[in-house]
């Protein structure tokens, strides 16, 4: 083997290496620990300079105690189920509402669209957090919303839609959306149109075309942009502590209180290993629809 | 033609009794200022293969599409059967059109290809399946049924767009550039594939190409269109051996054309005056062309006989000198160029080993013809 063919392979497992794996470990090993009243706040921790015996000692420290505890109480389990559910209904929710908005990008004249897909980024360039910020003053009790819809005398009584679960959702719809609107919108502009065309020709409707033709043919930018959405939607964290209330229950949230308000890093890295092990399974997944579409691209 | 039995031959166009399937009356498609059709008029009778040849931009696409329902004309009439079809949507009209690029469905199999029109309609699944098999024995592609499109070839590509579009036994089948996509070999064994396909059918066969080999080997009448117009409409043999303007004989194979001026001696036969002092081209009398008037003669090169003596017996002959020769294997094309000045194209089957060829570059040589060879075109 050759010294280039090395040096190519060699780079990619080096950044996996650095990125992945070591902070990984280092993870892992945390949630092996035990909660200590130290600096760092758990123990054991590897003492080099003992040698052999220190490292037997390290080793010898180290169980499995938090992922047992984990079972035990049943906020943890109850609040991956409650992310699961969260993160499924908003997916759903963000593909109603983006399906749309690429078919409509994806059939705008061809000279409008460079302008379409720069009007659904352009959100990114502002900061996440006053966006979300912002939406609590739409969605609070004196916020916009409810003046609007007291004003124009829908309803008598404001809304309760901050501090719960409908806020999440729509937090997270409205921040995922992008995610969601440009894959779909990626294998509609490039839908043939003559195909549709040939439905019509062999006796289908307008909108039967949509459901036989345009629609199995969007298949790989509805399950890309749904794993987009649902990956990042199941750890989310921001969006239900600032407009979820109390009873939100997501996973994101619990990890960030052991940090933080608990100090307890050993219970917070098992949660963080154990929702990386259910990330993995949509992110296969996820993976494995992006190699199928490559090769059917060729 | 492909549809003459030795018999009876296939003609309905010459029964003023037959009914057309199609009929255009004054037919005008505008897009914004654009005219792609101008007042168009043409009938096309039932069991025929039609063939639209022009050059690209001329309507003949446009003219398809308003057929199969995706375009509507801006005045005028198309008439399927004798009932006017502007208000008929494409997916109820008994049309069916094999588009240039195929389209054929890319997440469904050849078998649900085939399959999907007849799904649309309310047939019972065992006949689906039924007339999907004869589909598929129609054009061989029974070991493909269940392969999707990008794991066959092109050529096979092309048989299941064909099946796709006769599976609902269309009244009139429309052919978009049906074999542009294929190399040259394989598109003339699909040529005579598709003749006997449509005479098995049935089927009312309208093609559009640009290819006017394709129009000539396959159909049963061409018409050839120029600017959203029909120039001539006739036979494949007609339209070569009469063409009836200058734009057909030059867009129909090879051609030689000389400006003159007419004289006509009787009903049968024209001098053309193409120079002065050469001797008058003799041809046929065409009754469009007036005594005096300005006129073309047109001939094809390979009515031309080259020699190298002035031949004694022949009606036409004009003594030139060899420019260039163009070898294609079976025939050679020679450039000859006139005292006058004009470059005069003849060809010869090369039915001797070249190295035996008479004539070669800057021999002085005769070109001669008979009085009947060559047209007499007034535009």
């Amino acid at each position: 083997m050759n010294l280039r063919r090395i040096f190519l392979i060699l780079v990619p497992y080096l950044w996996l290496l650095a990125l992945f794996l070591v902070p990984f470990g280092i993870v892992l090993k945390i949630a092996l620990s035990d909660i200590a009243l130290a600096i760092p706040p758990y123990a054991p921790t590897l003492d080099i300079t003992a040698g052999w015996e220190g490292i037997k000692r390290f080793f010898a420290g180290l169980d499995f105690e938090n992922f047992v505890f984990l079972t035990q109480d049943d906020l943890y389990w109850r609040a991956y189920l409650s992310s699961v559910v969260i993160a499924t209904v908003s997916t759903i929710a963000t593909l109603i509402v983006g399906y749309p908005i690429a078919y409509g990008m994806a059939c705008a004249p061809r000279h409008w669209q460079p302008m379409l897909v720069m009007l659904i980024i352009l959100p990114f360039w502002t900061s996440f957090l006053i966006r979300v910020y912002s939406w609590i003053g739409i969605l609070s009790q004196e916020g916009y919303l409810n003046q609007l819809l007291l004003w124009s005398g829908l309803i008598n009584e404001p809304l309760m839609i901050i501090n719960t679960n409908w806020a999440v959702y729509i937090g997270i719809v409205y921040t995922y959306l992008p995610f969601m609107v440009l894959p779909i919108y990626a294998t509609l502009e490039k839908l043939d149109g003559s195909l549709l065309e040939a439905a019509e020709d062999l006796g289908c409707s307008r909108s039967s075309a949509f459901w036989l033709v345009t629609v199995p043919l969007s298949r790989p930018g509805i399950i890309a942009g749904s794993f987009l959405v649902f990956i990042p939607a199941l750890g989310e964290f921001v969006i239900p502590s600032l407009l979820g209330g109390s009873k939100t229950l997501m996973i994101g949230k619990v990890l960030w209180e052991e940090f933080f308000s608990n100090r307890d890093w050993p219970v917070a890295s098992t949660v963080a290993i154990i929702l990386l092990l259910i990330l993995i399974i949509p992110i296969i997944l996820f993976q494995r629809n992006e190699q199928k579409q490559r090769e059917a691209d060729q | 033609m492909g549809q003459s039995n030795g018999k009876q031959v296939f003609a309905p166009w010459e029964n003023p009794e037959e009914k057309p399937i199609i009929r255009f009356g004054g037919v005008t498609k505008r897009f914004g200022d654009f005219t792609a059709i101008d007042d168009l008029t043409l009938d096309i009778y039932a069991r025929e293969f039609f063939a639209l040849l022009g050059p690209s931009g001329c309507g003949k696409t446009t003219l398809m599409r308003m057929l199969a329902g995706f375009e509507s004309p801006s005045a005028g009439t198309i008439e399927l059967d004798g009932k006017d079809i502007a208000a008929v949507p494409p997916n109820k009209r008994a049309v069916n059109m094999m588009f240039q690029s195929y389209a054929l469905f890319p997440h469904l199999s050849v078998y649900e290809n085939i399959a999907f029109g007849l799904k649309r309609s309310s047939m019972p699944k065992a006949d689906v399946d039924g007339r999907v098999g004869e589909m598929l024995r129609l054009t061989r592609l029974e070991a493909f049924a269940r392969r999707k499109p990008h794991q066959i070839s092109g050529g096979q590509r092309q048989r299941v767009a064909l099946a796709r579009s006769l599976a609902k036994a269309p009244k009139l089948l429309l052919l978009d550039e049906p074999m542009g996509a294929l190399d040259k070999k394989l598109r003339q064994d699909t040529q005579f594939e598709l003749m006997d396909i449509q005479e098995k059918t049935g089927t009312t066969f309208v093609i559009v190409t640009h290819d006017q080999e394709e129009a000539m080997t396959v159909a049963s009448r061409v018409a050839v269109m120029d600017h959203g117009r029909i120039v001539q409409v006739a036979t494949p043999d007609r339209i070569y051996e009469m063409p009836n303007s200058v734009y057909v004989a030059d867009f129909i194979g090879d051609v030689n054309i000389i400006k003159g001026n007419a004289k006509r001696l009787d009903e049968a036969k024209t001098e053309v005056h193409w120079a002065e002092g050469q001797a008058p081209f003799l041809g046929t009398t065409n009754s469009e062309v007036q005594s005096g008037a300005a006129c073309f003669f047109a001939i094809r090169p390979e009515k031309v006989a080259i020699t190298m003596d002035r031949p004694k017996s022949a009606a036409n002959a004009v003594s030139g000198k060899v420019l260039d020769i163009a070898y294609l294997g079976n025939i050679s094309t020679y450039h000859v160029k006139l005292a006058t000045g004009e470059i005069f194209k003849a060809q010869m089957a090369n039915d001797r080993r070249i190295a035996r060829r008479s004539f070669t570059w800057d021999d002085k040589v005769w070109l001669s013809w008979t009085d009947t060879a060559g047209v007499i075109l007034a535009r």
